[in-house]
Order: C-alpha cells, then sequence, then structure tokens
C-alpha cells in the first residue's frame, strides 16, 4: 500500500470518529436543560413565526435521528450556533482563541521533548546504577503532581516571592514561562518513559554491538545508532501527546488567565454557554484525529520496519 | 485440602508476594508511602486534632503554629484536620471510579475479545475513539450535562476512562483462548460463561491488578482536578483538590492553605505511581497503556 491510499484510510477512520463524537455532542444537547431553540437564538426574544422557522429549518418537527443529520450538516457547514454570552456565532468566538493556546502546548511540548529525552536516555545508559533510581524516581516524582497545584506553587515561588515573572497575562515571552512549565513538568515522564525503553531495546541491537565492537567511542555509538532509532517513536509520541495536551491546558489556561481556547471552554461551562462548551470539544476532537493521522503517517515514513497495513 | 492448609497455603503465597514486591526498590517505595496514606485515612479521626469543618473565625488564615500545625484557612478551620480528613475523600473517589472503570472496561474487554467478529469491532471502536479525545475535556462535556458533585465526578471520570481496561484484557483474552486448556474445555462441552470465569479471568487478574494500581493515581490527580475547577465535592466536605482552589485566592497571604493539600496529594499519587511501576516490571513488564 502506498504512504498516499495510507493515510487515506487513516483519515478515514478519523472522519468516522468525529461522526462519532458529534453524535456524544448530540447527545449531551438532549440530555441539556432547556428547548434547542433557545440555545440556537441565545435566549433573545423572537415571534412565534421565527420559532417555528426554526424548528423547520433545524428539522426539531421530524424524527430524533433525522434531527442529528440536520445537526451534522449544519455542523459540517460550520453553523454551530450562537454564543449565549457574547450573542456571536461560536466560530467567531472560538477560533480567533486558537493561536494561543497551540503556542502555550506547542512550547511546553517541545520543553517536556528536549528534557524527556535527555532523562531517558541518561536513565537508559546509566541502568542498575543508583543515578538510574534518581533519574527515574525525578520524571515519576513530575509525573505525580498535579498541574493545578504545580501552577500554584510555581506561580507562589517566582511571582510572589521572587518577583520574577508575571503571573497572568498573554503577549511577551515571560509571560509564557510559568505557564509553559506547569504544563511541561509532569509531561517529562512520558517522554521520558518511551525513550527510556526506545534506548534499552535498541542498546542490544546486532548494529550497536557492531559498532561498539568496532571500536567507536560510546557517545558517538549512542548518538548515531542508540538516539537516532529511539526518537522516531519518541518524535510520534510528540503528535500523540499534542490533543492530550490541549486537554491539560484547560486547567492551566484557567489558572495563568491564559486568553485560549481552554481557558474560554472553563467560562463556558460556568456560564452555561453550551454552544461554544460542544464546540470546543468537537474542535479539539478534530485536533485529536489530525495529530493522530500526523503521527501514523509519521511512523510510517519514519521507521521502515513498519508495514503499510490498515 | 484441609482448612488449615488452605490457610497456610495463602499465607505462604501472601509471604511470597510481599518478598517479591520487596525485592525491587520502586515498588517498596511504593508500597510504603501508600500504605502510610492508607493508614491516615483510616485513622483519620484520631490523628486530626479537630473536625474538618469546625469554624473558628477568631483565628482565620493563621500561618501554621503548634497549635494549627498548617495553619487555618478563611473560615478559621485547621488545615491539617482538613487535610487528614481529604485523604479519605481522595482515597475513596479514587478506587471508587478504578472500581467502575475495570468493570465496565473488563467486561466489554472480555466480550470483545472472547466472541471477536463485528462486536468486537464496535467495541473497540468505542474504546479507540473515547481513547483518543483528551479525558479531561471529555469529562468537562459529562459534568456540564450532568452537573457537579462527588457521584457525577466518578461517573464522568469513569465514563472517560475505561478503554485501557478493554485493550488490556481484550489482547489478554485473544492470547489465552487458543490455549490448550480453554480449547479442551471447549471440547467437553463447557458454557462460555464457564471458560469465561474458570479459565480467562484468573488469567487475566494479575495484569488488571497491575493496571488499576497505575490507574489509581490518575484517577485521583483527575477527579480532584474536577474538584479544583468547581465541579466535585460541594463545601464542608475536605476535598484536596477544592481546597487547593480556595487557596487560590490567598496565595499571597496565606500560602498554606494551598500547599499543604498539594503536598499530600503529590505524596499519594507519587505513592501509587511508584508501586503501580514497580507492579508492571514484576508482574507484567510488557503492559502498556
Amino acid at each position: 500500500m502506498g504512504i498516499l491510499s495510507y493515510a487515506a484510510k487513516r483519515l478515514s477512520i478519523g472522519f468516522f470518529i468525529v461522526i462519532f463524537v458529534s453524535l456524544i455532542l448530540f447527545i449531551f444537547m438532549q440530555l441539556l436543560p432547556g428547548d434547542p431553540i433557545t440555545l440556537l437564538t441565545a435566549g433573545e426574544r423572537v415571534s412565534q413565526q421565527r420559532i417555528e422557522e426554526l424548528r423547520r429549518a433545524w428539522g426539531l418537527d421530524q424524527p430524533i435521528y433525522i434531527q442529528f443529520f440536520f445537526w451534522l450538516s449544519h455542523m459540517l457547514q460550520g453553523d454551530f450556533g450562537t454564543s449565549f454570552v457574547f450573542k456571536l456565532p461560536v466560530v467567531r468566538v472560538v477560533v480567533p482563541r486558537i493561536p494561543a493556546t497551540l503556542q502555550l502546548t506547542i512550547t511546553a511540548l517541545v520543553i517536556s521533548y528536549i528534557f524527556g529525552i535527555i532523562l531517558g536516555t541518561l536513565s537508559a545508559v546509566r541502568r542498575g546504577m543508583l543515578s538510574e533510581r534518581v533519574l527515574t524516581g525525578v520524571y515519576t516524582f513530575l509525573y505525580s503532581i498535579p498541574t493545578y497545584w504545580l501552577g500554584a506553587m510555581l506561580m507562589l515561588a517566582f511571582g510572589f516571592y521572587l518577583r520574577v515573572l508575571p503571573i497572568s497575562g498573554h503577549g511577551t515571552l515571560a509571560h509564557l514561562i510559568l505557564p509553559a512549565s506547569t504544563l511541561a513538568l509532569p509531561n517529562i515522564a512520558i517522554f521520558a518513559r518511551m525513550m527510556r525503553t526506545e534506548v534499552l531495546e535498541t542498546l542490544y541491537e546486532e548494529y550497536v554491538r557492531t559498532a561498539m565492537a568496532k571500536g567507536l567511542p560510546r557517545l558517538v555509538v549512542l548518538f548515531r545508532h542508540v538516539m537516532r532509532n529511539a526518537l522516531i517513536p519518541v518524535t510520534v509520541l510528540f503528535f500523540l501527546e499534542l490533543p492530550w495536551t490541549i486537554g491539560g491546558a484547560v486547567i492551566v489556561e484557567a489558572i495563568f488567565s491564559w486568553p485560549g481556547m481552554g481557558n474560554l471552554l472553563y467560562r463556558s461551562i460556568l456560564m452555561q454557554d453550551y454552544p461554544v462548551v460542544m464546540f470546543i470539544i468537537f474542535l479539539i476532537s478534530i485536533f485529536t484525529v489530525i495529530s493522530n493521522v500526523i503521527g501514523d503517517i509519521l511512523t510510517a515514513i519514519l521507521d521502515p520496519r513498519v508495514t503499510l497495513k490498515g | 485440602m484441609l482448612a488449615s492448609e488452605g490457610v497456610a497455603k495463602v499465607t505462604k503465597e501472601a509471604s511470597g508476594y510481599i518478598k517479591l514486591i520487596w525485592s525491587h526498590w520502586s515498588a517498596r517505595t511504593g508500597l510504603i508511602i501508600s500504605i502510610f496514606i492508607i493508614l491516615i485515612a483510616i485513622f483519620a479521626p484520631l490523628i486530626a486534632p479537630r473536625s474538618y469543618a469546625q469554624t473558628d473565625l477568631k483565628h482565620r488564615l493563621e500561618p501554621p503554629s503548634p497549635d494549627f500545625p498548617f495553619g487555618t484557612d478563611e473560615l478559621g478551620r485547621c488545615i491539617f484536620s482538613r487535610v487528614i480528613y481529604g485523604s479519605r475523600i481522595a482515597l475513596w473517589v479514587g478506587i471508587l471510579v478504578v472500581i467502575v472503570e475495570a468493570l465496565v472496561g473488563v467486561t466489554l474487554g472480555i466480550i470483545a475479545g472472547y466472541w471477536e467478529g463485528w462486536v468486537d469491532r464496535v467495541i473497540s471502536f468505542l474504546s479507540d475513539s473515547i481513547w483518543a479525545l483528551p479525558p479531561i475535556v471529555l469529562a468537562l462535556g459529562v459534568v456540564t450535562v450532568i452537573g457537579p458533585g462527588i457521584s457525577q465526578v466518578v461517573t464522568a471520570i469513569a465514563i472517560v476512562s475505561w478503554p485501557p481496561f478493554t485493550r488490556v484484557s481484550r489482547a489478554k483474552v485473544l492470547s489465552i483462548k487458543n490455549r490448550e486448556f480453554v480449547i479442551a474445555a471447549k471440547a467437553i462441552g463447557e458454557s462460555d460463561i464457564s471458560i469465561i470465569v474458570r479459565y480467562i479471568l484468573p488469567n487475566i487478574i494479575p495484569s488488571i491488578l497491575v493496571l488499576a494500581t497505575l490507574t489509581l493515581p490518575t484517577a485521583i490527580l483527575s477527579t480532584t482536578a474536577l474538584s479544583f475547577l468547581g465541579f466535585g465535592a460541594q463545601p464542608p466536605t475536605p476535598d484536596w483538590g477544592d481546597m487547593i482552589a480556595k487557596g487560590m485566592g490567598y496565595l499571597q497571604i496565606a500560602p498554606w492553605i494551598s500547599t499543604f493539600p498539594g503536598i499530600f496529594l503529590v505524596i499519594t499519587s507519587l505513592g501509587f505511581n511508584l508501586l503501580g511501576d514497580g507492579l508492571r516490571d514484576l508482574i507484567d513488564p510488557r503492559l502498556r497503556i
């Protein structure tokens, strides 16, 4: 199978996942208190005639499964309803917030990727020594810290005591440091663990022993042969972790008043701005599917051992 | 077998397991920490000097002192007592979530692995789709619909995080069901249910226990995260997540309110993570979540 048809197959599975998520969101909308028309008109006063029009336009006079297809087709046309709070189409409320969220999550992922690789490689090379225990202890410890508490403590240390970093807001690099570190530190373990496993597996491969036997310096073997191969799955993990990090960003954005999608999601839940809530969840599911497909395709391209089967 | 022999066998097996755990440094450290937290939860009324709900407006926002070891909060409640009682909530809610996840996940996983075919395809699609999405986002969607509260939080987290149990048990069933003892049982006409209960279940339980231990800290962190965001326990329940959230408003003048519950949260989660990592190394090194 060629790479293109492989990609097409992964994408079509992703498409079904998006449909499935829409179904879940549709069920959520049905379970929410209030009439869908109130949801659509954002609680404005509308005439009886207008309500009838809307009911027909959204197929609300039809059976429930037909309603779902109506809803789906509206969504596929980019019509997600109106925000109760902002009185604007939700797309216009949410989309401008995406760049801030991506800036935060990608910075955090790059930090945890780099530190994960370093800690993972070190703990693999030092296997069985005391320093291995210390290293795995450090990243297990980081992994055990709840992000929201870590955020509070970093705020306390760097914002209140040392007064070197701003504790909220957005704009300069200094504003990015605390939220990005909060999001990054617990994630280091995920990269470090995978890197450690991969390095350990690669260390005992035939070609690595050959390289050692040839008398190449250990560090050269480590960088040229071991790490290069171990990096493939860890790099793929970068894309698989992206959606989960966007999920974690909800809490971090809320703590640091970061003007992104996650913070908006949190505030919208509190203000019961359901159309915005549903749209953000839908958007994150699309991000998830896309980054999973990228991850799969990268594996296929980078790792020649993977056969391109469905 | 005589009853006394049975007891002797169980005791011997148990001491064997403890020796095994003791031989692994991460499992050993994790076990000690976990037992420490469990003991705190059990003996909370004996350890805590005050009730978790007792307010004292004369002693608001006081820093740690011999009288109030961890200080007091904005209502003059003793943080130390609240943190100690909070271990009960954290453990109880976390364990409840893991039990629900495991029951749902393992049942679906066995069904998918044992019968395969379209049932398997439907279950696998469901679990892959749910697991593909960031759990906290989906859980927030669920609490938006069902509202705040502890049982709602348990439901929300359980709904979004059963798929690992399905994956692991499905894979195990697939590898076990073609082994000779299962085929033999089928040949002599044993029913499917009896085969599952007598031959398959005992063989997947060790992996499920490892997975459950590894899932517990995640469950505790996610349920307290929802409490932190205000969707969990309602006052005056001493929930660590909620206590940290309340303390955020006083971070500058009374940092101890948020600091101490967080330290206990980290210790608890670290203990079970270390124990789970160790058990995985010992029992099922190839287990991937």
